[in-house]
């Protein structure tokens, strides 16, 4: 019974963050499926949601998940806004200048973060905290489970737009093939823009899941994005489907290292756990160079 | 290193009947020297010299020797990341890595020990090649993993190498003193002579800053050589064959692993090259420098640095490097002349200098994709075909 408690903890808590990471890794698939740039500003993005939120909540009095909505209506904004300014020109260009237009992006919207910031942590207000449930026999922290029901829920809205609205199917054409999607009357400017907006409102909505359960917000979470960096190279650059999927592998297994990591110290080193995602994507990249459920690039001749 | 088979100085007859038109070239190895024409020779010869004599200047001072010497350094390793993600076209966001393999391989070999950290004390002449090689080696590890992926999907590859860095560096203490604590760098010292300490030269004296900055600059000025006649040489086709169209170039008979391998080895060995000499000029080294977000943000400068500066030619990864470095010094100087900016107006100056950067990266990818380098050709070209526009 002691054990099953211990590995249910581990696996609930894996989950919870790993769904975390599944969200931050649809919001960088949808962009790259619309324009084949892997957005480099998303952890800005993040941080800038958490920032909304807090600024709802306390400032304009609104409650959590008003504010929530509310924060993801507003980096949706700004997300749409990024790619009109700063993006739209690079249409053409290889992706890999694109991606560096997004890392100079992330450093100004970064900035951005630590001004509106500063250098106390900000709180959200999220009503979770360090509180637990307690189910039977077993005790799970509500974080956990508030982030695996929120992050996938999200996922699954942005895949039922995706897949049952008109906007959605134009999405998909522009991914599948631009000037086809152009010639069939698809705005592909405007499906250009729409990506950034969903991927905006998904890193704000991440952004308040990392931050919740911990003691407050800080720019530097904005870090915390880089770790579904491995989980969109596991899961396939351009598969929503395999961001899920590597994103609970990713989060389960770093729950495990992590709840290892203190008894194999002398053997591995404190903090391994953190590099044990990079291993894991480098180990994956070995056997299916796309990962496990992305498109293998058809070359031709 | 040779140039192009074939590479021969022009007969002297031939060559004064080329005087006045420097863009007649009558054969292909005149078409390929490093110095084509007679105003590129001279002006590399005189700002070899004014380089050589800005140390000397009386209004130079010794923090700004040191800004110049961080640009060679960077420089070196600039080039280093240009010939890989420039000449054969793949993007690392690992280059901070190598650079940090070269500094605590230099620290270790060059350094003092103490209680907690190991040293050897060697002289520079074994350090320095020797941080270079260690980084190729390693280079040369990853290389066959990194050649399996393109794009984007290597980018983030090599990403994940800072990171296991990190863990690296933080885990081995006895080489680079732990998390947050470090090690001081490696003394500079050729067969006796030390070369970041003041020292007097046929009755001048030098200050601290100054033996090392003409050190680097020399080492700069060798390597950027070299990377120019590499990038001119049957293997520097090669790269530019793989990075233009990978499968052109495989069906033309270039062995894809083995350039891109190459490509690796070399690249890592400038990034140890410039890491052992970072670990001088910083003095101490930590493993947050080159691991995690330090080691992130360093790679990153070193992209800018070749974007900025201009993707596949070495002086553009020196402008580039020039610019890195000495863009905040000017925001810093500048600073109190702009409205709005100080401590608690609305930016502070680091503040302004990150967006700057981010800003400028943006701006030279939409405007001038060649970066400065490509400024300087526009310029070039518009004063060369003066007073007709083209």
């Amino acid at each position: 019974m002691e054990l099953l408690s211990v590995v249910l903890s581990v696996l609930v808590r894996g989950v919870g963050i790993g769904s975390t990471y599944a969200l931050l890794a649809v919001g960088f698939v949808i962009i790259y499926r619309a324009t084949d740039v892997v957005n480099f500003a998303q952890p800005a993005l993040m941080i800038l949601g958490s920032y909304f939120t807090a600024l709802y909540v306390h400032n304009a009095g609104m409650p959590f998940p008003v504010a929530v909505i509310a924060a993801m209506a507003t980096m949706a904004v700004i997300g749409a806004l990024t790619e009109r300014v700063a993006l739209r020109p690079m249409v053409g260009e290889p992706p890999f200048s694109a991606a560096m237009v997004t890392v100079g992006v992330f450093f100004a919207l970064f900035i951005l973060s630590f001004r509106l910031i500063g250098t106390n942590p900000i709180s959200t207000g999220e009503p979770w905290g360090f509180a637990r449930l307690v189910v039977g026999d077993f005790e799970f922290r509500q974080i956990d489970i508030a982030r695996t029901v929120l992050s996938l829920g999200a996922i699954g809205l942005t895949g039922l737009f995706l897949q049952r609205s008109k906007a959605g199917l134009a999405m998909r054409a522009t991914a599948m093939d631009q000037e086809t999607a152009l010639a069939q009357g698809v705005n592909v400017g405007r499906m250009f823009g729409l990506s950034w907006a969903i991927s905006g409102a998904l890193a704000a909505l991440a952004g308040v899941m990392i931050s919740a359960g911990s003691g407050g917000t800080v720019p530097l979470d904005a870090f915390i994005a880089l770790k579904a960096l491995p989980v969109i190279i596991l899961g396939g650059l351009d598969s929503i489907k395999g961001s899920v999927v590597a994103g609970l592998i990713i989060g389960v297994v770093e729950a495990i290292a992590l709840s290892f990591n203190t008894t194999l110290t002398p053997l591995i080193g404190e903090n391994f756990y953190l590099v044990v995602p990079y291993i894991i994507m480098i180990l994956a990249l070995m056997v299916r160079p796309y990962g496990l459920f992305g498109t293998a690039e058809v070359q031709r001749v | 290193m040779t140039g192009p088979r074939g590479d021969t100085a022009p007969p002297k007859a031939a060559r004064a009947t080329l005087r006045g038109r420097p863009s007649l070239y009558t054969d292909y190895a005149a078409d390929q020297a490093i110095w084509n024409t007679p105003a590129k020779r001279y002006w590399t010869v005189a700002l070899i010299l004014a380089v050589i004599a800005t140390p000397f200047l009386p209004f130079v001072t010794r923090s700004q020797q040191a800004d110049l010497t961080l640009v060679f350094v960077l420089a070196i390793g600039g080039i280093g990341l240009n010939l890989l993600t420039g000449y054969a076209g793949q993007v690392s966001l690992g280059h901070a890595f190598f650079v940090g393999v070269g500094a605590f391989t230099a620290s270790v070999l060059g350094g003092m020990p103490t209680q907690n950290v190991v040293g050897f004390e060697l002289d520079l002449l074994i350090w320095l090649p020797a941080a270079g090689l260690v980084s190729m080696v390693l280079g040369l590890l990853v290389a066959p993993l990194a050649a399996r992926v393109r794009g984007l999907y290597l980018a983030i590859l090599t990403l994940g190498l800072v990171f296991i860095g990190e863990h690296l560096f933080k885990e081995l203490r006895s080489i680079s003193g732990g998390q947050g604590v470090g090690r001081r760098g490696p003394d500079p010292e050729i067969l006796g002579f030390a070369l970041f300490h003041p020292q007097e030269i046929f009755g001048l004296q030098l200050d601290r800053e100054t033996p090392w900055y003409l050190f680097t600059f020399l080492l700069l000025v060798v390597m950027a050589i070299l990377g120019r006649n590499l990038a001119r040489s049957r293997m520097g086709r090669a790269f530019a064959a793989v990075r233009d169209r990978d499968i052109a170039a495989e069906i033309m008979g270039v062995p894809l692993l083995r350039t891109k391998v190459l490509a690796f080895g070399v690249s890592s060995f400038y990034a140890g090259v410039a890491g052992a000499l970072l670990a001088v000029s910083f003095g101490q080294v930590t493993p947050e420098n080159f691991g995690g977000l330090g080691g992130l943000l360093l790679s990153v400068e070193f992209l800018a640095i070749i974007l900025i500066g201009g993707v596949a030619t070495m002086s553009g990864s020196i402008i580039g490097a020039t610019f890195v470095v000495l863009m905040p010094r000017l925001v810093q100087a500048f600073a109190p002349q702009i409205p709005l900016i100080g401590d608690g107006a609305l930016l502070s100056v680091q503040q302004l200098e990150g967006i700057l950067f981010g800003v400028l990266i943006v701006l030279f990818l939409i405007l001038e994709p060649r970066g400065l380098f490509g400024l300087w050709l526009r310029i070039r070209n518009y004063w060369k075909a003066w007073p007709f526009s083209y």
